[in-house]
Order: structure tokens, then C-alpha cells, then sequence
């Protein structure tokens, strides 16, 4: 039985895609459009951007700014979100500011990203970092607020220095959840590239997209653009998640 | 009683907790009085939430109490200690760290080599050679709490609470780890202070039974257990002292039989 559940793991979603490409294909060629592509047209849409050197180059583009911004996030967020979980007085200082900003979606700071950083690549680099430390900041906040007392006092009982607990205890035990953050936070941020190369920036996903419509109604480029993001975040999430299987964290996830 | 040989005296200790409406106080311990000789084994029993885990957290320094002292060692407790350490009924072993890791936990100021020699002995001794690159998510329950035990014996402390250290795990199991631990006492001749509601558990394991009454829990009384050990869980006076705490706590030994014909006094079996 378990060997025909991981033959049907991959055969399962192959056979939805492949369900869903025909069923693309034939509704597209119902409806006579004229401008939406087939299936075929946005796979020869991709070959030609691999053609013209420009599939590496907007993909690495769009991936520089991630890793900055999302980096720069994780270095921020990770010990700011500790420290508002282990000091209660300042999590109830800090904490509603926080929940102000949360709401704000980064495309509303597009106009303020331009005013600071102008047309470069900090601006978007600037809203994925917006986009991310939050969430990634909260996780580490709550996962410090949840750890289980007994690793405390069991740690204190030996007698720990404060340096040496944090180290030792409540950073490896709030590991798993803050893992949980970084995915949730790095799918976020990849959301979040491609509405902020729409405005600010010459290369990226997000700016063949817009470029593509603009310059001659390239639709075929325009769904190889976001075939391309689905395809990246994908795998981007198949990344982190290989953090989860780590003998430090797995016992922190149900086992699945 | 002199008290100045005791490994734990405590005198006159209460203990309340604030209520639900303001100004209110739950009493939980009252005019506690309890000295533990250095190497003794004591079992503190009683009934479900009489307050003998406070009691156990107080003396192991991890609570505050309200009113009276908590001497241990010849000096009153402030907080929790190397030289004392506390196995929990929860299970405190750390999930992140191998066998080896969490036994050596205590360790971390000693050479590599000494380190490694003294789990090697312990992880022998608690019966989990082979398992030191375990996670404890790979261990059972008992196997889980023998880890705790280890890490406990490893720091090499005067003294060893523990709070049902046995309450999570099944029948059979309880057996063996009580038979391990009385060998392990025997052997490294540590004082052990010992929380648990299962009367039989006590008289396997203790020179002492100290019964608590229902909240607000005073000592009730304080049983001797002078039986040779191994124990005979079959002998006479196994079984007379076993009784004795059982009626003491209020609880017929025949199922079925009315609770309202047992010793005038004593208090009704607690509601489960």
C-alpha cells in the first residue's frame, strides 16, 4: 500500500496539471481569443526570454532582491520578535504599534519606497523587507510566549547564566516555530517582488510582466512571467520546508 | 527533632494562592513541618490537587511560599540549585538534543573527557546504551524519563526531587522504573524526595511516608516503611503498611464496599 501512495503522490498532481492545461488550451481556443496564448505559445514565450539571455537574468534579478529584503528581515525580526516574547513590559509597549503597521499593505508604501530610495533596487528591496519582518518577528514573539515552562525550569535548575539559557534552551525550542515564520514570511516576500518591480525597476519577473503588456501586448510573455513566479515560489517553499526535516527542529511538527 | 543534620527541614510553611475575585486567598498549605535525613528516600502521598507538588516546588525553588521557612542543606531556599535537582512529571528532557546531549546538559563546565565518561556511566546505568544519538521523539515514555533521571544523576546533586516522575507511564513499565530507581539509590546514595498519589508506589519505594490530608493540606500523618529491600510486594509487612496508608487516607480496600463504614474521621475518598 505504501508503495502505491508514493507512485500516487506524483501521479495525482501531474494528471491535475496536465487536466488543467487542457482544459486551458480548449477554453481559449472556444472563445477565439485573439490576444490570450495557448499553453504551447507561453512555453515558446519561455524559450524565447531563455533565448535572449533574459530568463536567468530577471529570475536572478527578481531572487537578489528577495534574498536581500527577505534576509534583511530574518536578521531584523528574528532577535526583535525574541525579545518582545521574553520581556513582557516590552511586548506590551511595542506590540500595538506593531499591529498598526502589520495592516498596511507594502503596495501602499510603494509611493513612500520612490520619495526615499527613488527608482533602484532598494525600493523594492525596502517593501519586501516590510512584507516580511512582521510576520517573521510575531512567529519568534509568540514562539518564545508558548515555549513550555518545564525546558525553563529544567534549565534553571542547572543553573544556567542568562547568556547560556537563551542559547542552549529558548532559542533551540522556539526554532521550529520560528521556521514556520520564515516560510510563511518568504512566501510573502515573493508576493511581494513582483508587485514592487511593477513600478520601480527595469529587470525581474514583475517587470517583464508590465513590460510585456506595455510593449506590444506580449501576453504569452505575460503568463510565462507568472507561470515562472508560481513555478519560484514553488520551490523556494520546498527549500524552507527541507529546514523542518533537521533532527534540531522535526520534533516541533506533527509528524506527517 | 534535631534539624541541623537535615538534608531538607522545613518549618511552619503555608502557602496561599491569590483567587479568582480580588482579595481572595486559596489555602493550599498549612503548618507544614518536614525534615529529610541526608540519604533518605521519603514519598510524599495524597490526594489529586492536595497541593504535595507546591509543597515539592517550594523546597525545590521554584515557588515562593507564603509564610514559614524551607531549609535545605542548612540554608533557606531562594531558588532552584545545581546540587538540587528537580525531575518533572511533565517530562523535561530537551526534544532538541540526542540522549548523550540532554544527559550531559549539567556538564557543560567539565573537559570533553570527563564529560564523556561520566554519560557514558549514567546512560549505562539507566539501561540506555546504545540509544546516546536518540532523539527523545524515538524514545518511549519510560525510556524518555529514564533520559530525565540520568541528566539528573549526571549533575551529580546532593539531592533529587521528583513530582511523579512515573505518573505518564503504563503499569508494567512503573514496575521496572521503580525497581531501577531504588537500585540506582542504593548505589549512588543521593536523599530523594518523592511526590506521588499511588500509595503502592510509595511503600515500594520509600523509608518514609509522609501522608497529606486534602486541601488545605496539612501533614496527616508520618508512616515508617522499615522493610528490607528488595521489597516483597507479597510479604506481610508490605502489605500492613500499605493498608495503614490506604485507611489513613480514607479508602476502603474493597471495591464495592460503602465508604461510610470506614474508620470514623478520616476523610471521604476524594472524588476522582
Amino acid at each position: 500500500m505504501s508503495g502505491d501512495r508514493a507512485w500516487l503522490k506524483v501521479a495525482l498532481p501531474v494528471g491535475v496539471a496536465v487536466i488543467f492545461l487542457l482544459a486551458w488550451d480548449a477554453a481559449v481556443r472556444v472563445s477565439a481569443s485573439e490576444v490570450f496564448p495557448r499553453p504551447l505559445e507561453v512555453a515558446r514565450g519561455i524559450g524565447e526570454l531563455a533565448q535572449k539571455g533574459l530568463l536567468v537574468k530577471y529570475i536572478v534579478a527578481s531572487l537578489f532582491r528577495v534574498t536581500w529584503g527577505f534576509g534583511l528581515a530574518v536578521v531584523v525580526g528574528v532577535p526583535f520578535g525574541l525579545f518582545l516574547g521574553w520581556f513582557s513590559l516590552a511586548y506590551v509597549a511595542f506590540n500595538p504599534m506593531l499591529q498598526i503597521f502589520r495592516p498596511i499593505s507594502p503596495i501602499a508604501w510603494i509611493p513612500v519606497a520612490i520619495l526615499w530610495f527613488g527608482i533602484t533596487d532598494l525600493a523594492p528591496i525596502f517593501l519586501i523587507f516590510l512584507a516580511s519582518v512582521f510576520p517573521i518577528a510575531l512567529s519568534a514573539t509568540s514562539a518564545v510566549q508558548n515555549m513550555q515552562p518545564v525546558y525553563l525550569r529544567a534549565a534553571q535548575n542547572f543553573g544556567l547564566s542568562r547568556l547560556q539559557l537563551f542559547r542552549r534552551v529558548i532559542f533551540p525550542s522556539c526554532l521550529p516555530q520560528i521556521i514556520t515564520g520564515l516560510r510563511i514570511a518568504l512566501g510573502i516576500a515573493w508576493l511581494v517582488v513582483v508587485a514592487a518591480e511593477m513600478i520601480a525597476v527595469n529587470s525581474g519577473l514583475g517587470y517583464l510582466i508590465i513590460d510585456a503588456r506595455n510593449a506590444g501586448k506580449r501576453y504569452d510573455l505575460v503568463v510565462a512571467g507568472m507561470v515562472l513566479i508560481g513555478i519560484i515560489g514553488l520551490l523556494l517553499d520546498l527549500l524552507v520546508r527541507r529546514l523542518e526535516r533537521f533532527d534540531e527542529v522535526r520534533w516541533g511538527y506533527a509528524s506527517r | 527533632m534535631s534539624n541541623s543534620a537535615s538534608a531538607i527541614s522545613v518549618r511552619d510553611l503555608w502557602m496561599s494562592f491569590p483567587g479568582k475575585q480580588s482579595g481572595q486567598q486559596i489555602h493550599v498549605l498549612e503548618r507544614i513541618d518536614l525534615d529529610v535525613a541526608p540519604g533518605e528516600f521519603v514519598c510524599i502521598v495524597g490526594p489529586s490537587g492536595c497541593g504535595k507538588s507546591t509543597l515539592l516546588n517550594i523546597i525545590g525553588g521554584f515557588l515562593r511560599q507564603t509564610r514559614g521557612e524551607a531549609i535545605v542543606e542548612g540554608k533557606p531556599v531562594t531558588g532552584p540549585d545545581p546540587r538540587r535537582i528537580f525531575v518533572f512529571q511533565e517530562n523535561g528532557v530537551f526534544p532538541w538534543l540526542t540522549v548523550r546531549e540532554n544527559i550531559g546538559f549539567g556538564l557543560l563546565a567539565k573537559p570533553d573527557a570527563e564529560r564523556e565518561k561520566i554519560v557514558a556511566h549514567y546512560t549505562e546505568m539507566v539501561g540506555l546504551g546504545g540509544f546516546e544519538s536518540a532523539y527523545p521523539r524515538e524514545l518511549s515514555g519510560g525510556m524518555r524519563q529514564r533520559v530525565e533521571i540520568a541528566r539528573a544523576l549526571a549533575a551529580d546533586p546532593h539531592i533529587i526531587y521528583m513530582d511523579e516522575p512515573f505518573g505518564a507511564l503504563d503499569f508494567i513499565t512503573r514496575l521496572k522504573m521503580r525497581a531501577d530507581l531504588v537500585r540506582i539509590w542504593q548505589a549512588e546514595k543521593k536523599t530523594i524526595l518523592f511526590v506521588t498519589h499511588d500509595i503502592e508506589e510509595a511503600v515500594q519505594l520509600a523509608d518514609r511516608v509522609i501522608i497529606m490530608s486534602r486541601r488545605p493540606a496539612t501533614i496527616q500523618q508520618v508512616v515508617p516503611v522499615p522493610l528490607p529491600r528488595p521489597r516483597d510486594l507479597d510479604s506481610p509487612g508490605y502489605l500492613r503498611t500499605r493498608d495503614t496508608i490506604f485507611e489513613a487516607m480514607g479508602m476502603s480496600l474493597r471495591i464495592g464496599e460503602s465508604l461510610t463504614s470506614t474508620r470514623a474521621g478520616t476523610p471521604p475518598l476524594p472524588a476522582r
